[in-house]
């Protein structure tokens, strides 16, 4: 018989069945052969699940799922209380137990989920941690103003704070002329593209471990995102040090005002979950930690898109746009495109989203 | 996986652990165990590797070429081609490594491809949904766990940073370790996330005892007729009975005869021979239909030396 076509008649035929039961001296052996075929017909559904043979599956077997599942479960809880057919018993315990895991398995995949998340997940999440978010923020700039005093009272900390790949050619020995240049434009685009993919896997992967470091209760998270303010802060101390200061905060601010914020989000991310394994409140620490884990890894999604639009603005824009008024214009779009996105879309929650 | 293994198995049973459904069904369910979890990823790394070393070839075959005639020219001659390539690469690396783990276990089944083959998989430890969000948490903390302790080792190993750097490492090496701390073997990512692997069950419906052979009290053999008593059907519990079904369903012939033996000492009968299996389906079902109906008033016999009710 061909189990594809017709699940339900895997087992014994109905005749057979009817004879076992009336054969069967123990009523629990009864009950069990009653309710076989639906068992039966639940793991032929489970096992085309498993094997990712889903085209197999019609319509009326999905629908029915739940409903098997809930017998199947009831058929445990009476089997516990009147069998002891131990067999039947672990049977049925792992026929529960796989039809849970389908039930309650992840629901949708990873594109509907996105839809999801664009359409006010984001921003929910967003929202949910602003105190993390305003900390992080409070921290970044803290650490802009401690690198930037530090440089201005012994330019030796520049060296100290920035790296020498990173610095190039840009030092506090320097002259004005020299730095201008690396703000100028370029020319082409050519090369400007892989600069961009470039930028963005180093700047997520930045952003991605401020996030895991929160996991070590927060500090790690926050240390990070103090160190490269403080470099960020040495580089406009450098740059206002030469007279440069408008020029320095309009270039920095095309992709600045979308890398930065990113940046604290990642941080404020990684605090989130470190305040609530430190702080965990009314919820016993795991529960705690789940619940803020969830939030913390929207916003950790949200933060490699923000990413995605860094890299193409600090590769493309930045690099081609020039004067000082049209990179703060873009600059400032962004941002409050950004902060409108977040904090003023508000639609209502779908469903039994987190 | 023989019914029998499923029975008891006292190897695991220290990963026992029940999981309350939405409905207030609790399910006995498995941990999978650390070598599980520990030959699942590396699994996962074989396939990855396997497959960023394919691509690498392809690459290398499809636009070879082209990168090493630019390779010859200057930097600040590169073609638009080899900049797409470029970016093709750097794009792929970046979702592969974060992309083959997520959209695995968002799927359906909730396994990578190697959890699939170990047999484990990824659920919800409060026994509701496992949601997408937690799946991305999970993988997400994973940079800490492997990636960050991977790079600290290899900065200590390279002697910069001296002492300062092994430190590093060892305090990141707590990161690697967080399953072996944990009865529940989950690894920094499922705490985080609100979620463990358990072990996937499969096992078939094994056939019901007290239709078949004796079970009804007359042996197919020699036509005896197996009728107990009260007196010699309450010496035994639900764990003999249990440890009774066993050898019914194993079925191996020694122990039938030895259980026989046993049987017949404990109620006083006299062990014959040739007819082992029938005196044991009779006494199976008669005990079975005993213990069964004394449960449905509530007296339960947990085994031979307590007292029913």
């Amino acid at each position: 018989m061909n189990a594809a076509t017709i699940p339900a008649s895997r087992g014994p035929t109905e005749a057979e069945a009817q004879a076992d039961i009336a054969a069967a001296s123990l009523r629990s052996d009864q009950f069990r052969l009653q309710r076989e075929s639906d068992w039966e017909r639940l793991d032929w559904i489970l096992t085309q699940m498993e094997k990712g043979r889903l085209r197999k599956i019609s319509d009326q077997h999905l629908l029915d799922l739940p409903v098997l599942y809930r017998t199947a479960a009831s058929s445990l809880a009476v089997a516990r209380e009147t069998s002891l057919d131990a067999a039947t018993l672990a049977y049925l315990e792992q026929l529960v137990q796989r039809a849970w895991f389908q039930v309650y398995g992840p629901r949708q995949g990873l594109f509907a989920w996105l839809r999801g998340f664009l359409f006010g997940g984001w921003s929910r999440a967003i929202r949910a941690i602003w105190l993390d978010i305003c900390i992080a923020v409070f921290v970044m700039i803290a650490g802009t103003a401690a690198g930037w005093l530090l440089c201005a009272q012994d330019s030796e900390w520049f060296y100290r704070l920035v790296p020498q790949e990173l610095a190039d050619t840009r030092g506090p020995g320097a002259s004005r002329e020299q730095l201008l240049e690396t703000l100028a434009v370029e020319n082409s685009a050519a090369g400007l593209s892989s600069f961009a993919a470039q930028l963005f896997t180093n700047n997520a992967g930045v952003a991605i471990l401020a996030f895991a470091l929160g996991f070590a209760f927060g500090i790690p998270s926050l240390m990070l995102l103090m160190y490269n303010a403080a470099m960020l802060g040495a580089f406009l101390w450098l740059f206002s040090s030469k007279g440069l200061t408008l020029e320095i905060s309009a270039w920095l601010s095309v992709h600045g005002t979308t890398e930065l914020f990113a940046i604290a989000l990642g941080g404020a991310a990684g605090l989130h979950i470190g305040r609530s394994m430190a702080f965990p409140g009314q919820l016993p620490i795991l529960t705690a930690m789940s619940k803020s884990g969830k939030r913390a890894a929207v916003v950790m999604v949200g933060v490699v898109i923000m990413m995605v639009v860094a890299a193409f603005l600090e590769a493309f824009a930045r690099q081609l746009v020039g004067g000082e008024a049209n990179r703060f214009l873009i600059g400032g779009t962004f941002l409050l495109g950004w902060l409108a996105y977040f904090f003023t879309y508000r639609p209502p929650a779908i469903g039994d989203e987190a | 996986m023989s019914s029998a293994a499923a029975i008891d198995a006292p190897a695991n049973a220290k990963r026992r652990r029940q999981v309350i459904t939405p409905e207030g069904i609790s399910i006995p369910v498995t941990v999978a165990s650390r070598g599980a979890r520990v030959g699942a990823f590396i699994l996962d790394i074989t396939i990855f590797v396997i497959t960023i070393f394919v691509f690498h070839m392809l690459l290398i075959a499809l636009f070879g070429s082209a990168l090493a005639a630019s390779a010859i020219k200057d930097a600040a001659g590169i073609t638009g081609a080899v900049e797409f390539v470029i970016i093709i690469y750097v794009l792929f690396m970046f979702i592969a490594r974060y992309g083959y783990f997520l959209a695995m276990e968002l799927g359906p089944r909730g396994a990578t491809l190697g959890k699939r083959i170990v047999g484990i998989r990824v659920a919800s430890r409060d026994g509701g949904r496992l949601t997408a969000e937690a799946v991305i948490a999970r993988n997400l903390i994973r940079d800490i766990e492997l990636i960050l302790p991977l790079s600290f080792f290899l900065t200590a190993l390279g002697g910069e940073g001296g002492n300062a750097g092994w430190a590093g490492a060892l305090w990141v090496s707590v990161f690697i370790a967080f399953p072996f701390f944990n009865k529940d073997a989950m690894r920094a990512g499922d705490v985080v996330a609100g979620t463990w692997v358990l072990e996937t069950p499969r096992l078939k419906l094994a056939k019901t005892l007290s239709t078949s052979g004796a079970a009804q009290g007359t042996s197919e053999i020699t036509g005896a007729v197996y009728d107990f008593g009260e007196a010699e059907l309450s010496i035994y519990g639900e764990h003999e009975l249990q440890t009774l079904e066993r050898v019914l369903r194993d079925g191996r012939e020694e122990s039938i005869v030895a259980v026989h033996e046993t049987i017949c000492n404990k109620i006083g009968w006299r062990p014959g021979a040739g007819d082992e299996r029938a005196f044991l389906e009779a006494f199976y079902a008669q005990l079975r239909a005993r213990l069964e109906n004394d449960m449905r008033f509530g007296k339960r016999k947990a085994d031979k030396f307590s007292d029913a009710g």
